[in-house]
């Protein structure tokens, strides 16, 4: 019986000290944490590098994919370490927060589309037919303007169902741009948003709401985050690019836009990437931004946040491949560090810490 | 004696005061309903003041919902809002009733508890669930078989001008029809279940004097137990209709999310609920689209106030009659 007391009470200390050390770790780690919140579209790869991070020895990152918008307003009230926007925040509103914007990783946006009877992976299309597709104007996959355009391919006579984000997002913005862009009757009657006011189609909400309809719905056509569409093998026709090319969605493709682009032109680094010359280029592409204070309050934490991205630039790369990510082109990377020194603490640069 | 004499008055106070506190804390739960009421109206008016100056009474009576140009109008939400709801209730109301009778007078006794029980369980199903069975199971059956044949049936309807086409429409599986059908097995529950408690206050005696009487039990229905328990009835209906307004996390997965004006029953639409929870998050602080979606809310409040108020006055002139 005593015996059986003093196991116990053993049992007791021992959950006591391992109680002890947990505490102590939290604690710890919370005082070390990077805290990052904002967009939704690159939450999974900053997720996946806080982890690889913390193995490397790093803080841990706590990120929040709260919306780009909630974002924005949270590193301008300054309650977190940094935030992250899909789309570029506009100079006067950075300098007026006094923050530093810079890109952290590249995506891009795939057509997607449900047509019986049809490869959707050898369907062509164009920016001008999608923006048609999109305000009501071309109702028939087996209108003219498509069948011209596949004439090896035999289209149904199925209604077009278009799908779009119903929530406000990043990826919509991004697509919109792209058809703004290459249409000027989209332009003018729908225009380029996080949410637009779209003339037909249903909105289903996030990427897998819109992956869903789209699969749901006989003739259904939608976009969707590259990683999504190749998650779920979905099909997605051939876009023309810029060059006249009909061109498949491939990482070489993305990589194709982020080397066209003209970040050295850029200010604040919101070098468009939609729509860029080059044979191979895949025309829906584009960065998603990070936001730092340039007055940080407390240096070590404005340290830790570039410190982890300039481990992600470094070795980011596999983690990035794995889930349908594009890095940086090393040279952006480098300017980015570069502008990394307006960050400072006390007239003094808080990266390269020592 | 002072110690007796503080006792006996211990004795008689106490019940006294905490009677008195009982009253007073009656009073505050009472206060409570109305603080909250008032100031969760009072926030979103002023929330969305913005919203109703800058557009003025276009805010509510404008199609034009353009987050791009920062125009918005909240008739299309509205109109989406109305639809889904009062075709829920058309579904819902016959159904709710004949669940209700059918428990009530012709089920077996043996299985009213479980079929009663199954009844309760359909109202603690989360919406979300509603939701994304509607989307992924309803809106294909929908499209596939429903919606065409809905079509050709109801083809001979004449349209209204060339803005609404009733029925005829491409299926797209999710809409206002689809909405509404979610919406309707959504307050099922409450309209059956609060129907067959309010069917099984009628008083036995009557009924039996109708069935003694050589009544059939349509007639002992319509006769008997709807005429006295009518204003009660109604009274579960609105109950339904007030949570078919606000529903929010099922009919965004239902609706389609457009904000247009519908031009049939099968159209995307969008609820006031729906385009306040779609917009939100994104919604930056100070901005109007923040302001218009709290004006929203306010509006949803006025219009499920101004149906219970309607409902409640047609019912009063009922009574009259």
């Amino acid at each position: 019986m005593l015996n059986q007391i003093s196991k116990g009470l053993g049992r007791a200390v021992r959950a006591a000290a391992v109680a002890g050390i947990l505490v102590g770790g939290i604690a710890s780690a919370y005082a070390q944490e990077v805290i990052g919140a904002g967009a939704t579209f690159p939450a999974p790869i900053y997720t996946k590098w806080g982890e690889q991070f913390k193995a490397a020895g790093g803080p841990a990152l706590n990120y929040q994919g709260v919306g780009s918008g909630a974002g924005v307003t949270q590193i301008i009230n300054r309650t977190v370490d940094f935030g992250a926007s899909d789309t570029p925040v506009a100079s006067e509103r950075l300098a007026s927060n006094n923050l530093l914007q810079f890109p952290a990783v590249i995506g891009a946006v795939v057509v997607v589309v449900n047509i019986p009877g049809v490869d959707g992976n050898s369907l062509k299309l164009t920016g001008p037919i999608i923006a048609d597709i999109y305000q009501g104007r071309i109702r028939m996959w087996n209108a003219n303007e498509i069948k011209a355009l596949n004439p090896g391919i035999t289209l149904p006579a199925v209604a077009v169902a278009p799908a779009y984000r119903a929530d406000s997002s990043g990826t919509t913005n991004i697509f919109t741009s792209y058809l703004a862009a290459v249409s000027l009757p989209f332009q003018t009657n729908v225009g380029a948003a996080n949410s637009v006011p779209w003339k037909t189609g249903v909105g289903a909400p996030g990427n897998a709401g819109v992956a869903a309809a789209v699969q749901n719905t006989k003739g259904g056509i939608g976009y969707v985050e590259y990683a999504y569409a190749t998650e779920n093998k979905m099909q997605t026709p051939q876009l023309e690019n810029r060059a006249k090319k009909f061109v498949k969605p491939t990482i070489a493709g993305f990589n194709s836009a982020a080397a066209q682009a003209n970040w050295a032109g850029a200010a604040n680094f919101a070098a468009s990437m939609i729509n860029m010359g080059g044979d191979t280029t895949w025309p829906i592409v584009s960065s998603t931004y990070v936001l730092v204070p340039k007055n940080p309050s407390d240096p070590e934490r404005a340290a830790n946040v570039l410190k982890f991205f300039d481990w992600a630039f470094k070795s980011g790369g596999p983690a990035a491949d794995q889930l349908h990510y594009i890095a940086l082109p090393k040279a952006v990377q480098d300017q980015v560090r570069k502008k990394w020194s307006a960050v400072t603490a006390n007239g003094k640069a808080v990266w390269p810490a020592s | 004696m002072t110690t007796a004499a503080g006792k006996s008055l211990i004795g008689t106070r106490k019940p006294h005061l905490a009677d008195s506190s009982f009253r007073v804390s009656l009073y505050v739960a009472g206060a409570v309903v109305v603080v909250v009421l008032a100031s969760i109206l009072l926030i979103m008016f002023m929330g969305g003041r913005q919203a109703f100056e800058t557009f003025g009474l276009g805010f509510v009576w404008s199609t034009e919902w353009n987050p791009v140009t920062s125009v918005y109008g909240a008739l299309p939400a509205i109109t989406g809002t109305l639809i889904t709801a009062f075709t829920a209730i058309l579904i819902a109301w016959p159904i709710g009733f004949g669940i209700a009778f059918f428990l009530t007078e012709i089920c077996p006794l043996s299985l009213r508890a479980p079929l009663g029980i199954a009844i309760e369980l359909l109202a603690a199903i989360p919406s979300i669930v509603y939701g994304m069975w509607g989307f992924f199971v309803l809106a294909p059956f929908m499209a596939d078989n429903v919606q065409p044949w809905l079509t050709e049936l109801f083809a001979w309807l004449p349209p209204v001008g060339d803005s609404f086409f009733w029925f005829s429409a491409p299926p797209l599986g999710v809409g206002l029809m689809t909405a509404s059908l979610v919406l309707a097995v959504m307050i099922l529950p409450f309209i059956a279940a609060t129907s067959r408690d309010v069917m099984l206050s009628t008083p036995q005696l009557l009924k039996d004097g109708a069935y003694a009487m050589g009544a059939t039990r349509w007639e002992t229905l319509t006769g008997v137990v709807i005429p006295a328990v009518r204003g009660s009835l109604f009274g579960a209906v609105f109950l339904g209709l007030g949570r078919a307004l606000g529903e929010t996390m099922a009919i965004v997965f239902v609706i389609g999310n457009a904000t247009r004006m519908p031009d049939s029953l099968f159209a995307p639409s969008a609820s006031i609920a729906s385009v306040v929870a779609n917009n939100f998050p994104e919604a930056e602080p100070g901005s109007i689209q923040l302001a218009v979606l709290l004006g929203l809310g306010f509006i949803l409040f006025v219009v499920s106030f101004g149906v219970l108020a309607l409902a409640r006055l047609l019912l009063r002139q009922e009574r009259m009659a």
